[in-house]
């Protein structure tokens, strides 16, 4: 049977991008242990909402772990204390009763406070813009099975794809660093064959626009052990080595030999 | 307005009563075409971001047109397309077992109990092979087998291997096929994208649409936009349910909002009802979770036969167990269509022998499976799904077995469109979920992303430019017109109206009263008591709403409350319609089913005499009752019959 718990909370309030934000203490209580935390957060503003204050504001949408909307420091790791699960997926079974809980947004200069617990994560965006994509127009697409991809490449090429997006190992990272997310979208499309006419092009453009919002990665690992689809730690070797390549072919590829 | 209401061409193509394999072919040669040089002196507005709409805008962009994106969302990749498990159809008879375009479109038209237009769904089940090709060329990691090629597994309502997946998460892998063509037109600078912009209106002028009105999400601020052409991409209406397995953020508003100036809205009962979601567990739950149809193919579904039932499941012996499905479908047994197993799911938990703490659910139990082909075997093909519910629920469900009832999955009807995706108001096209054109009244499962990437990819680029090609020398309106100007104040009004409101309950308060409504009256099965209390009681709600509903904080930042007053609000008004146009379809045809529609053995009794046409409602103001008009069907190919699974 379900139990209730009784839980403070402490939340980053921030009322817009320039003003000065703080914690504020909230009580949470009779909080059922089958609620997710994310509903946990909803009943908070429902009871802010009565009594006359504005609701935090916080971000979500599919509630199931793959859009990668939800995006919180709670008590200091980004999505929460379960391995490999994004905040909407974490549920209060986890909690006790009288636990105190600090919710705080994704810190990370490149990922600017819009209000609250709500950042502007578009700097992601930005590196897929500069190269994540295979260029094929539509209708100019070879039957689907002209050319076959070796399982063990496909298999690890989706364990790249597999990346939500969620920013959660830059939230991670002592330097702010997107190693694991920029790594997850070129080594998807770099491990395939579909991939490779642009790879060079493709690494040196992202890796290179990643830099320009992004610290630099100084092998911690903890953006692995943040992310909630567990993407692998080895893909941003798989892209070091890459990029290096990257300077020499794309050179010989403009027919400068050097 | 010069609207085209009443007429409701859906403008076939030759050939479609008479050599349907050759009508997308013929129409395509008899549409008008933009030359490539001219195609850059055209702008379309497209909204909405998930499959249909990032396909559409990517693609458009490619051929030389400038497209406007805009999404609530903060990045295109988020749209709810990319939380679909199971996979998308194909006819590519990869497998040699007999598919064909034919088939997938015969498959189609039955599954959805002839409501659908044939010229439509053929047209669907051709371009389906493209879709698989262009989406392996982006990089989209489909299941391989061993030596390299495409794996295909079969779903409900097909007897063929030609559904194509990506592990539990091919919607996610399609959509950021879709995303990463869109962005490389976002860099290349065709695409104009407009992040955390909200559509919150349609700007008809001259009996056309000229642009739409929205909202910066974050500062508030409310602008205009015009263009040749504008494309609505934006999903479906689930969210009237409140809990469902859309998204958080899944409305109708911009459909709505195009209804309201004029568009017809189709169909607007048809609703499915997925037979295996998470129950809720509480008040406060705020969407359900889907588990995957598959397993259906190794789970036993079952309740206790006692009404009272205390007793673990484990503890109750096979005697005291009721296997509903298989005992009622012998030859289907528990992998009937969704909406059979959906409607049984509701019978048994109504008896009162539901299962679980609220007695909500029914038992999928693995344990046979297990028995037979040991647990390694049961992790490897399902593993994935069985972590999500374990820590959904908190139970294993390789000890116990899992608990699951229906709940509301996707929308078949939507915005009226022609055979050439336009609604009855020109220069307004609409695809993806949010139009009603190609699943009738049920959807295949694997089909979705299907129809999304359909329209986006293969058939809204053709057919925007028949529109087009008559405006070659014409420039957009001006955005800065009178016309805008006052879409914009109303839009601006309304936003205003709520924080003025300053009641005393919260919004999702009223959402989670309006979702008991619909799910009561106009859910799974349908009465006319019901419906007509839901049509005197929704409005009775709706207008507390208004006086009632508590907004806080301002308009001109980030307001996530503020956001879904004008959601919900629109909500009210399409529940109310969904009530009317299910009380005036006399008969029961896939997800719509009503219970005076019966026949003696307790399946949908179709009444293809009198209802074998769409219902196409027109907004005749805020207190009128809606015109239903018809468009009639004709099935010239697949001969209507009685879908039969025992």
């Amino acid at each position: 049977m379900e139990e209730t718990l009784n839980i403070t909370l402490k939340v980053w309030r921030q009322d817009g991008p320039d003003e000065r934000g703080r914690f504020e203490t909230y009580d949470a209580p009779n909080i059922g242990t089958d609620m997710s935390f994310l509903e946990m957060l909803d009943v908070v503003n429902e009871n802010l909402n009565e009594d006359g204050n504005e609701p935090i504001a916080f971000e979500s949408d599919c509630r199931e772990g793959i859009c990668g909307t939800c995006d919180l420091m709670i008590d200091g790791k980004a999505h929460g204390p379960e391995k490999g699960t994004a905040t909407c997926q974490l549920h209060m079974r986890k909690y006790s009763d009288g636990d105190t809980i600090v919710i705080e947004p994704f810190r990370a200069a490149s990922f600017p406070i819009l209000k609250d617990l709500a950042v502007n994560r578009s700097a992601l965006d930005a590196i897929v813009m500069a190269g994540g994509f295979i260029s094929v127009n539509t209708g100019a697409a070879p039957d689907a099975n002209l050319i076959p991809v070796p399982k063990e490449a496909s298999d690890q090429a989706f364990d790249a794809a597999a990346c939500i997006g969620c920013g959660a190992c830059v939230a991670a990272c002592p330097n702010s660093a997107a190693q694991l997310f920029t790594s997850a979208k070129i080594q998807h499309m770099n491990l395939l064959p579909q991939g490779q006419a642009e790879r060079w092009k493709r690494t040196e453009a992202m890796v290179e626009t990643m830099e320009m919002f992004f610290g630099s990665c100084t092998n911690h690992g903890e953006c692995h052990d943040a992310c909630p689809k567990e993407i692998p730690l080895d893909l941003i070797a798989w892209t070091n080595r890459d990029y290096i390549k990257s300077k020499n072919k794309n050179r010989k590829l403009a027919g400068q030999k050097g | 307005m010069s609207l085209k209401v009443g007429e409701l061409n859906s403008n076939l193509p030759q050939g479609a009563t008479d050599n349907i394999a050759e009508a997308w072919t013929n129409h395509k040669f008899d549409m008008k075409l933009v030359n490539p040089a001219n195609k850059r002196k055209f702008d379309v507005i497209v909204v909405g971001t998930g499959l249909a709409g990032s396909s559409a805008a990517a693609t458009m962009a490619e051929l030389g047109y400038n497209v406007k994106v805009f999404t609530y969302n903060d990045s295109p990749r988020r749209a709810h397309s990319i939380a679909a498990q199971g996979g998308i159809n194909g006819a590519k008879n990869y497998q040699n077992d007999g598919d064909s375009v034919h088939r997938l479109f015969y498959d189609t038209v039955k599954g959805g109990d002839f409501r659908s237009r044939e010229a439509n769904v053929h047209r669907l089940a051709e371009v389906s092979v493209d879709i698989i090709d262009q989406a392996t060329a982006q990089g989209v990691p489909f299941a391989r087998d061993y030596g390299g090629l495409l794996d295909n597994r079969s779903f409900g309502g097909a007897q063929v291997s030609r559904t194509f997946y990506a592990r539990g998460q091919t919607g996610q892998q399609l959509l950021l096929g879709a995303y990463s063509a869109l962005m490389r037109q976002v860099g290349a600078g065709t695409v104009e994208l407009h992040t955390r912009t909200e559509m919150l209106d349609l700007v008809v002028h001259d009996g056309a649409a000229r642009g739409i009105v929205v909202r910066d999400l974050v500062t508030g601020e409310v602008t205009s936009h015009s263009a040749h052409a504008v494309v609505l991409a934006t999903g479906g209406y689930g969210n009237v349910y409140y809990l469902s397995t859309n998204a958080m953020m899944c409305n109708v508003t911009a459909a709505w909002r195009a209804h309201r100036r004029g568009a017809l809205f189709a169909n607007p009962c048809y609703t499915q009802i997925h037979p295996t979601c998470i129950p809720s567990s509480d008040e406060f739950q705020s969407k359900l979770t889907l588990m995957s149809e598959s397993l259906r193919n190794d789970g036993r579904i079952w309740v206790p036969d006692a009404f009272e039932e205390s007793r673990s499941a484990a503890d109750v012996p096979e005697s005291d167990r009721d296997y509903y499905l298989e005992r009622k479908y012998p030859a289907f047994g528990n992998l009937v269509p969704r909406d059979v197993a959906s409607r049984n799911a509701k019978t048994v938990v109504d008896q009162g022998k539901g299962v679980g703490p609220m007695k909500n659910g029914v038992y999928l139990d693995f344990a046979d499976a297990i028995g037979r082909l040991g647990e390694d075997s049961i992790r490897e093909k399902y593993g994935n799904l069985f972590d999500m519910y374990e820590r959904i629920t908190g139970e294993d469900p390789y000890k116990q077995p899992m608990r699951i009832y229906p709940a509301t999955h996707y929308t078949m009807g939507g915005l009226w469109v022609d055979y050439e995706l336009q609604s009855n108001v020109p220069g307004l096209f609409c695809v993806g979920e949010a139009n009603f054109s190609d699943h009738g009244a049920n959807r295949l499962g694997a089909s979705a992303l299907m129809q999304g990437l359909a329209d986006g990819y293969f058939v809204l680029p053709y057919t925007i430019g028949n529109y087009l090609a008559d405006q070659l020398g014409d420039a957009p309106m001006n955005s800065n017109d009178a016309a805008f100007g006052a879409v914009e104040a109303e839009v601006q009004d309304r936003t205003n109206r709520w924080l003025a409101t300053n009641g005393t309950k919260s919004v999702d308060y009223y959402h989670r009263e309006l979702g008991k409504l619909v799910w009561n009256y106009i859910g799974m099965e349908r009465d006319e008591n019901g419906l007509e209390k839901a049509i005197s009681e929704i409005p009775a709600l709706k207008a507390e709403y208004y006086k009632n509903v508590r907004v806080l904080g301002s308009g001109e930042s980030l307001n996530q409350s503020l956001e879904k007053a004008g959601r919900v609000a629109d909500f009210f008004e399409l529940a109310e319609l969904k009530a009317r146009d299910a009380l005036a379809r006399e008969e029961s045809c896939g997800g719509h089913f009503r219970v005076e529609h019966q026949d003696a053995e307790g399946e949908a009794d179709r009444d293809d005499e009198n209802f074998q046409h769409v219902a196409a409602w027109e907004w005749t103001g805020e207190d009128n009752v809606q015109n239903r008009h018809k468009e009639e069907l004709e099935f010239n190919y697949v001969k209507p019959s009685k879908r039969s699974y025992k």
